[in-house]
């Protein structure tokens, strides 16, 4: 299993365009993502899972992936979390 | 069997097309045990394909004929119906409750909805919870085989009778196709009265009955010059509303010769007929019209159609556009006006009793000068490359016009101090809406370049009548002389300090308010582009001698909104 820890600097927090982004991202691998945020753990595959977290700035989440190509899709959501100015 | 019926005239022209009913079907269905588990799975599955080939024909025909901007929403609904956490927990509902497709998916949808409706301090999620409500009807359609009504996949002409039209409803349809709408309900400001004027097709609204009394395909006639609709007209009707088409369509003729000219009243005097717009997609219209300015811009458009704030960058593109365009005709932008009717998904406002009477417009950006700074230096950024004006919204003191000058020419300041060029002969003024200020005009006249009349908010707040709601919209009365004198007022104390009136609500545009307004020596009238070329051809006709005599009774003699309604009637036969 690849695990990525991740602080949220975006004002809006993960949600509108970048979360669009972020599932679309996660959606082009194999491997089960899951997002962690405060104890509760959605699919990052899942649009309704990942807005309904309610991801706000300064939060702290996991990522984590699991399956042949987990290696590639967490270097691939921390690209999209960095481009999108989600995190550092 | 030829029926008539009767509604509030909303925008003009004459059609005759058959019927679109954008009404949606019986949905209903009952819960029921089910044996085989994998077989409604089945059905389950080829409604959710169904449901996404058709939003990706929609999505398509979206972006082709409106533009990509109107052709997202599909893409959100296609990537609720991709979301593997929905359909898995509809197939798991089905599977674990032995209960049919249709049960498995309201359940699961009605658990979504709720949980994004319960955000209520974030406004965004529950816009969602609308985009799987949106969903959740296809989904339900394909499983009991009933055909939504589409819009955006109409190709051939119609008329499209809907209960209303929200703005949604009315992104999806095709100007080249639609001839015409009627509604059940909205009145000449409803969002689908605003949306016809700006498309200029007819419109007639406030039937009550149209959606009950027409079915899908039956041949209509609409006026949206008297508000008649005729129900499967006889040959006769049809032929003489064809002919009144004609000779509408001479008359939009001879206010096409107008275009290029400027507005001369018949005793040679030169008034500014000016334009309303939202975005820069409507400088199109702007220019068709030949508007002699822009007398407002309303930018809060440029924050409703955005996901998060927009940046510095973003606002000066837009401005520099219009202003470009323009140039060198004046542009007024108002700044940001949220707040009352208007929300913006990420910036949550307090819960109020009276949004109308809350934290609105220029009391957010004085509040929030993080946002106001950051408009007014894309603003002056912008002012280079035409002829710029600020106005700002909701002001009803003189300090708080004070204290926006005064954050304005400190970006200024630091502008220039960085090397940008601002241009200087930049008009500040102000919108006159609140009757405080109105009262108070001839000491605001002290300090603004000018003053721009909001008949709506004017109206409303002075008459203490929600012009939303309908029990009380007898209240709306533009005429009023209480009215005409605060509008005297205004433009008076304008004048008395050199400064400039002007007028941007839709009664700038309105056939008797012109005429009283010229009397009163109105500046600026702005409005519709649809309405620019019918007021200059009026103005043509009237002479400002008489038109001096008629103001001077409306406002002095005058007990009625009715009263002024007829005076007009007599003065300009």
């Amino acid at each position: 299993m690849e695990k990525r820890e991740f602080n949220v600097i975006a004002e809006t927090g993960i949600h509108a365009r970048p979360a669009t982004l972020l599932v679309q991202a996660a959606s082009k691998f194999n491997a089960d993502i899951n997002l962690e945020y405060k104890g509760k753990s959605v699919n990052l595959k899942s649009i309704m899972g990942v807005m309904s977290l309610g991801v706000g700035q300064g939060a702290d989440v996991t990522i984590s992936a699991e399956g042949a190509d987990e290696k590639d899709a967490i270097a691939a959501i921390e690209d999209t979390m960095k481009k999108e100015g989600l995190s550092d | 069997m030829t029926k008539q019926l009767k509604g509030i005239a909303a925008s003009d022209g004459i059609a005759t097309a058959k019927a679109y009913m954008l009404v949606q079907p019986d949905l209903s269905f009952k819960q029921s045990a089910i044996k085989d588990a994998d077989a409604e799975v089945q059905r389950l599955h080829s409604a959710l394909e169904q449901s996404n080939s058709e939003l990706k024909l929609i999505r398509d025909k979206a972006a082709e004929t409106l533009g990509e901007e109107e052709a997202q929403v599909f893409d959100a609904h296609m990537m609720i119906l991709a979301d593997p956490e929905f359909t898995g927990a509809i197939e798991s509902k089905i599977k674990d409750d032995a209960i049919n497709a249709e049960a498995a998916l309201k359940n699961v949808s009605d658990t979504f909805i709720a949980t994004f409706e319960a955000m209520v301090d974030n406004p965004y999620m529950q816009e969602r919870a609308a985009d799987i409500r949106d969903v959740y009807t296809r989904v339900l359609a394909h499983l009991l085989g009933r055909a939504l009504p589409n819009p955006a996949l109409i190709d051939s002409e119609v008329i499209v009778v809907a209960h209303d039209l929200t703005p949604s409803d009315t992104a999806q349809l095709n100007k080249k196709y639609v001839k015409a709408f009627v509604t059940d309900i909205g009145g000449r400001t409803a969002h689908s009265a605003i949306m016809a004027r700006s498309l200029e097709i007819p419109a007639v609204v406030g039937t009550q009955s149209v959606t009950e009394d027409v079915k899908e395909g039956q041949m209509l006639t609409v006026d949206g010059l008297t508000g008649d609709v005729t129900i499967d007209p006889t040959d006769a009707q049809i032929a003489a509303s064809k002919q009144e088409a004609a000779d509408y369509a001479a008359q939009k003729a001879e206010w096409a010769t107008l275009k290029t000219a400027k507005t001369v009243t018949a005793d040679g005097k030169h008034f500014t007929v000016a334009a309303n717009i939202g975005t820069p997609k409507d400088l199109d219209g702007v220019l068709d019209n030949g508007a002699e300015a822009i007398g407002l811009y309303r930018s809060e458009f440029l924050y409703m159609d955005s996901a998060e704030l927009p940046t510095e960058d973003d606002q000066f593109e837009a401005y520099k556009k219009v202003l470009e365009t323009m140039s060198p005709k004046q542009v007024v932008v108002r700044t940001m006006d949220i707040g009352g009717d208007k929300h913006l998904p990420y910036l949550p406002l307090p819960e109020e009793q009276n949004p109308f009477l809350g934290y609105r417009a220029i009391r957010i950006s004085l509040d929030r000068d993080d946002i106001f700074r950051t408009q007014l230096r894309a603003l002056m950024r912008a002012s280079e490359f035409g002829k710029l004006g600020i106005m700002f919204p909701m002001i009803a003191t003189v300090p708080e016009f004070e204290a926006a000058k005064a954050i304005f020419l400190e970006e200024k300041e630091k502008l220039v101090a960085d090397g940008v060029k601002v241009s200087d002969d930049i008009e500040l003024g102000m919108m006159m809406e609140i009757p405080a200020a109105a009262i108070l005009a001839d000491q605001f006249a002290k300090h603004v370049d000018f003053f721009s009349i909001g008949t709506n908010d004017l109206i409303q707040y002075t008459m203490a009548a929600d012009r939303g709601n309908e029990h009380v919209s007898y209240l709306y009365q533009p005429y009023n002389p209480s009215i005409l004198r605060l509008v005297k007022h205004v433009i008076d104390a304008a004048h008395a300090e050199g400064k400039w009136a002007g007028m941007c609500g839709e009664a700038a545009g309105d056939p008797i308010m012109v005429p009283i307004l010229l009397g009163m020596g109105l500046d600026e009238y702005s409005m519709s582009a649809t309405s620019v070329l019918k007021v200059r051809s009026l103005m043509k006709k009237l002479s400002t001698a008489d038109m001096q005599a008629l103001a001077d009774k409306a406002v002095n003699e005058s007990v009625t909104n009715e009263d002024n309604q007829k005076l007009v009637a007599e003065f300009t036969k």
